[in-house]
């Protein structure tokens, strides 16, 4: 019998000082809700983080939570319990499993850190509908059932250049988050607080932005798949000095890894970019499957979503508004197709992977045509797979590895 | 010649069990096709029995055995496994050596390939997570209607008329059919209505090049689906001898190619 290879993946070492990182992060968050000595507000990943920091609040993103209910596979036993309360399966499977979870009492948090009993209650809840109108509508789902304020941006979509005029509106809609805020929190605004968490944000996302590109060496020291994890401080730590901190040694240690051609998958024959979200309860069986066929995953849309180039210390509401609007997710298809095209060009890559989430269509790149479009122009193959971040009932394993092996093996003959 | 090697392929499909044995002149000289059955490992066994008595073979003159489909992992005797893609990709192309675009439909999955005129893959396309456009629907649909599947040919190449279906998924077109045989439709124009459904969700994986190629057991077994197709497409389609056993033809190929 033929038995498939095994395949070798290096371990990063920063990793475990990030995880040591999370685990602090969730701690405080616990003892915020359990003391209430600080206010507590929730936000979407990518939403006004800087704001809410500036303002003492300690930062919980509920897209992080739903992402854990991912990897840890208890998403898809949860997902039913919002169905059964009038929220379609089809709709965002982060919001459904992550609503399951609150109505069944349920968190990954429990079991990864030992004390943590539930989730954080908020005194407010921050949103920007810049990635998605799901999350306005899942922010909703717990202002009601917590009777906490709700307060929000409507970020624009299918964005083609953010014109003065849309970072102002973006911007002024920031400053009207300033009194209610205030009052919330019982802080005053303080302009100096804002720009040295903005400052220190911007450090955060160019080091990361530094880390991504590491991968476009050859070996590539990273893969896709540690991207998903390494990412964690990215979003729920950038404002923070400690974030940096670890990104800078997490860059480090890659810096040290090109120099030595110390690839992060053995034998890397094949170069490939991951378009879309990350099907989070298969992420290890993905980068394994892959890693078995010499192939590295190394980059993708999805890990650069946490940089934020505009951001500006010195201007921080404008410049707020302009690195939350420049983001690829609310950028036109124009923009879309030409972003990845140069990153093909990049990372040189052999060929594109593109994950069509059954629940998220506004991280499903291939809906309108762009997977046809790219290949004719640049040649690059493409493979589409059917699948969900969350919900592992649309996800088909058999067909998954079919496809990748059958993509590889196109890849290899044309070599 | 009793001491020529000879190369096995193997397709275990989701369906069925495909065995092909090939001789060095590329000729298929035994093979054989069983359900898959729940025991992967020993359908092959049983397959390769067959084929090896058809070809009047011993077991010993195999040179190299290259496993394909869904249970490719599950062939004891298996030297090596490629793709179904990469099979019916080489089957096909070893029949008609030119640009082709493939419509495989199997038991559970659809595959649309394209090759270059030297036989290189230039993409493919599969069925997403449904198994609307496959032989699952027309198994279902044969017990809906009470027609053994091997009939259901004849039924629908015989029918002049033809019931239009619209819905997307097995379960609703079902609907669709009982709704049809309550409105005293004929039972012909219902199963002609559900092979020109079978094919449009085909055709709508791809677009397909000048010369199509169909294989498959479905196509096997229900040649009027290649002639409906030619009609829908307005080009003649190919159709590969022993349709049916393209991706096992491919796996001898293979075999010999790398043996």
């Amino acid at each position: 019998m033929t038995e498939a290879k095994q395949p070798k993946r290096k371990v990063i070492k920063t990793a475990a000082a990030m995880g040591k990182y999370m685990a602090d992060y969730y701690y405080e968050l616990d003892n915020a809700a359990k003391t209430g000595e600080r206010k507590i507000a929730w936000c979407t990943s990518v939403g006004p983080a800087e704001i809410l920091r500036t303002m003492g609040f300690v930062v919980y993103f509920p897209e992080t939570h739903a992402a854990m209910l991912g990897s840890t596979r208890m998403s898809t036993d949860l997902i039913p319990h919002a169905t059964a309360l009038g929220y379609s399966p089809e709709v965002c499977s982060y919001m459904t499993a992550d609503i399951g979870a609150y109505l069944q009492k349920q968190t990954p948090l429990t079991k990864t850190f030992k004390g943590i009993e539930g989730i954080p209650k908020p005194d407010v809840l921050v949103y920007n509908t810049n990635q998605c109108r799901d999350v306005q509508d899942w922010f909703g789902f717990y202002a009601r059932e917590f009777n906490a304020p709700i307060l929000g941006i409507s970020g624009n979509v299918t964005v083609n250049a953010s014109t003065d005029a849309i970072v102002t509106g973006v911007a002024l809609q920031m400053q009207d988050l300033i009194a209610p805020l205030e009052e919330i929190s019982g802080n005053a605004f303080d302009m100096d607080k804002l720009k040295e968490v903005v400052g220190l944000s911007r450090q955060c996302s160019d080091t990361w932005k530094q880390v991504l590109e590491a991968a476009s060496a050859t070996p590539s020291p990273l893969t896709f798949f540690d991207g998903c994890t390494l990412m964690g401080p990215a979003v729920v730590g950038r404002g923070t000095p400690e974030a940096v901190k670890l990104y800078k040694q997490l860059l480090a240690e890659l810096e040290e890894r090109v120099a030595q051609k110390d690839g992060a998958i053995e034998n890397e024959r094949f170069r490939l970019y991951w378009d879309g979200m990350p099907v989070w309860g298969r992420l290890s069986a993905h980068s394994k499957l892959f890693a078995s066929l010499d192939t590295n995953v190394l980059a993708s849309t999805y890990c650069s979503s946490w940089i934020f180039s505009a951001l500006d210390a010195e201007d921080p509401f404008n410049s707020m508004a302009k690195a939350y609007t420049d983001l690829f997710i609310v950028r036109s298809e124009d923009y879309k197709e030409a972003y990845i095209k140069e990153k093909l060009e990049m990372y040189q890559v052999d060929g594109i992977i593109y994950h069509d989430a059954k629940t998220c269509p506004n991280n499903s790149n291939c809906r309108y045509g762009m997977s046809n479009r790219i290949q004719e122009k640049t040649g690059i193959p493409s493979l589409v797979i059917d699948g969900d971040l969350n919900d592992l009932r649309c996800v088909s394993d058999e067909q998954t590895k079919t496809n990748v092996e059958a993509f590889i093996e196109q890849l290899e003959e044309s070599k | 010649m009793a001491n020529e090697r000879i190369f096995a392929g193997v397709d275990v499909g989701s369906s069925r069990t495909k065995t092909v044995l090939m001789d060095a002149s590329k000729q298929v000289i035994g093979h054989d096709v069983r359900h898959s059955g729940t025991v992967f490992s020993q359908t092959a066994e049983d397959g390769l029995k067959v084929a090896l008595d058809m070809a009047k073979r011993p077991r010993s003159a195999i040179a190299k055995t290259v496993s394909t489909g869904y249970g490719r992992h599950n062939v004891t005797f298996s030297n090596a496994t490629k793709t179904e893609i990469a099979c019916h990709a080489k089957g096909s192309y070893y029949f008609f050596p030119k640009e082709i675009a493939i419509i495989d439909i199997g038991g559970q999955d659809n595959k649309i390939i394209k090759l270059d005129p030297l036989g290189g893959r230039r993409g493919f396309k599969m069925n997403r997570k449904c198994a609307a456009g496959t032989g699952a629907f027309l198994e279902e649909m044969s017990l809906r209607l009470n027609i053994p599947l091997e009939e259901m040919d004849a039924h629908a190449a015989q029918s002049e008329d033809m019931v239009k279906l619209g819905s997307y998924c097995t379960v609703f077109s079902g609907t669709e059919v009982l709704e049809n045989i309550r409105n005293g439709e004929p039972v012909a124009a219902i199963i002609k209505g559900l092979f020109f459904s079978v094919i449009k969700r085909v055709l709508e994986m791809d677009s397909l090049s000048d010369n199509v190629v169909m294989t498959g057991g479905v196509v096997a077994h229900n040649p009027h689906l290649a002639e409906m197709a030619a009609e829908i497409i307005g080009k003649p389609v190919l159709v590969p001898k022993l349709p049916q056993f393209t991706g096992a033809i491919g796996a001898a190929l293979y075999a010999m190619d790398t043996h």
